[in-house]
């Protein structure tokens, strides 16, 4: 739910529950992303590949 | 056949052999999804639930695998942020584990909710006074969070890994990883402690309510405890079955030694919270509300004190003892009896907290309300445990999940 839907109210319970939704949500969006980015940055550098581990 | 998909230098049995390893399970993964099928086809009369009894055996069970597998969150934790580092060689199998027991309970609760079309809502049109609906946020979130830390390990499959992009996402998300496990830690803190917490504010069943901190009932802060305390239990006993299945030494004894030593502290001290939580509840919550304990173990074909001593004693006591004492622990025998007792001592604690607190008489003419599950509640029960093997399976034979396993081999 966003403060936009017609049910949202500002009140404690809703900041709670959906600020830590999105809060969480936005965080592991944000991992992931530089995780992507940086993959792509290094693959175009040339690296990875076969058995580097 | 799959040779090449293989982890290198890893011995595998032949594939036929696993092939038919995994018809067999699947067979009952089939039976499962045909009573799943009923149950959203048909409805959920096809359960033996009624107004009386809402939590069907399937709820035990749900609560059950989110207790063991807390051993993902909890040796996530202690491996990404405490930087205990000896437990990078268990924590691909916690992870595993956690992923196969945490896609089982949303399973468990696609089935419950009976229309699973509709199971957006509880995103949407939230209940924000409800601790389901926190159990129902965190536990989504933090699914999210153990696909994430299972994926480094699928790209690190042998043909996988030598795609340059995925051998170096693989190496970036290893990198950020100690921000998704606090992330998970901080998830799983919230809904282990709500599913406990869900108990704990029964008001109307003295035998499931508690007093406690601000909003939060003991039994929130016990679940969580409990989850962390027994999840590297059943992390463990996984790992033994693994071996044990495959004649192998995978994972080298003072790793197995850390876990089960850390784990046996955490149960050391949630049995002595969780004594004093059942002493003050005996003698001041109980008789406060018009019970006697006894009131709570006594007529009845089923529930009788066996199950508080069962619970306490060779759930917790034992375990915790022998878990605590490096005698004791390094006895392979013991060790193996204190992680078995852990895991049904939580998976008992879940049973009673969820079925018998349905099942004890509230009104001065009520009965004991003694449960059956239908038949299609066993299925769709079994019908995770079934998945769960052929997942682990197809994990084992295919992924790295036991770094050590090449050197215990050549070892040997």
């Amino acid at each position: 739910m966003l403060p936009n839907s017609f049910e949202w109210a500002w009140d404690a319970g809703h900041l709670l529950f959906f600020g830590g939704m999105w809060y969480t949500i936005i965080i592991l969006s944000l991992g992931m992303t530089w995780c992507i980015f940086k993959t792509i940055m290094d693959t175009m550098a040339g690296k990875g590949g076969g058995d580097h581990h | 056949m799959d040779s090449a998909l293989i982890p290198k230098g890893a011995n595998r049995c032949p594939f036929p052999v696993f092939a038919t390893g995994i018809a067999v399970v699947g067979v009952i993964v089939l039976w499962g999804v045909y009573a799943m099928g009923l149950c959203w086809l048909k409805g959920l009369n096809q359960t033996n639930m009624n107004d009386y009894y809402g939590f069907a055996l399937w709820i035990w069970a749900d609560l059950a695998v989110i207790a063991i597998g807390g051993g993902a969150f909890f040796t996530g934790l202690l491996r990404y942020v405490f930087g205990i580092d000896e437990l990078k060689n268990i924590i691909n199998l916690a992870v595993v584990i956690g992923f196969i027991c945490y896609s089982s309970a949303l399973l468990i609760l696609a089935i419950d909710i009976g229309q699973p079309l509709r199971g957006w809502f509880i995103f949407w049109h939230a209940n924000v006074h409800s601790m389901l609906t926190e159990v129902a946020f965190c536990l989504s979130l933090y699914f999210s969070v153990l696909t994430i830390e299972f994926i480094p390990l699928i790209l690190e499959n042998r043909q996988v890994d030598k795609v340059p992009f995925f051998h170096n996402l693989s190496h970036n998300m290893h990198g950020a990883m100690a921000v998704f496990a606090a992330t998970g830690a901080f998830l799983s803190c919230f809904h282990q402690g709500s599913l406990g917490g869900v108990a704990g504010v029964l008001y109307g069943r003295p035998f499931a309510v508690r007093e406690g901190l601000l909003i939060w009932p003991w039994t929130f802060f016990l679940f969580t405890w409990s989850a962390a305390a027994y999840g590297p239990c059943f992390t463990l006993l996984v790992a033994r079955m693994v071996e044990g299945i495959t004649r192998k030494k995978l994972v080298k004894d003072n790793v197995i030694q850390l876990l089960a030593k850390i784990s046996g502290w955490m149960i050391t001290t949630y049995i002595v919270a969780k004594i004093i939580d059942t002493l003050y509840w005996m003698l001041v919550t109980a008789p406060a509300l018009g019970f006697s304990v006894m009131d709570f173990y006594t007529d009845n074909a089923f529930y009788g004190i066996w199950i508080l001593f069962a619970e306490i004693v060779l759930g917790g006591i034992v375990p915790a003892a022998i878990l605590i004492t490096k005698k004791y622990r390094e006895n392979s025998k013991l060790l193996l009896l204190a992680i078995i007792l852990g895991v049904l001592g939580v998976c008992l604690n879940r049973w009673v907290m969820v079925l018998q607190v349905m099942a004890v008489p509230v009104m001065s003419f009520d009965t004991w309300a003694l449960y059956i599950p239908s038949w299609q509640e066993v299925a769709t029960t079994v019908l995770p445990v079934a998945y769960g093997v052929i997942l682990l399976s197809l994990a084992y034979r295919y992924l790295p999940v036991f770094p050590q396993e090449k050197e215990l081999s050549t070892e040997k």
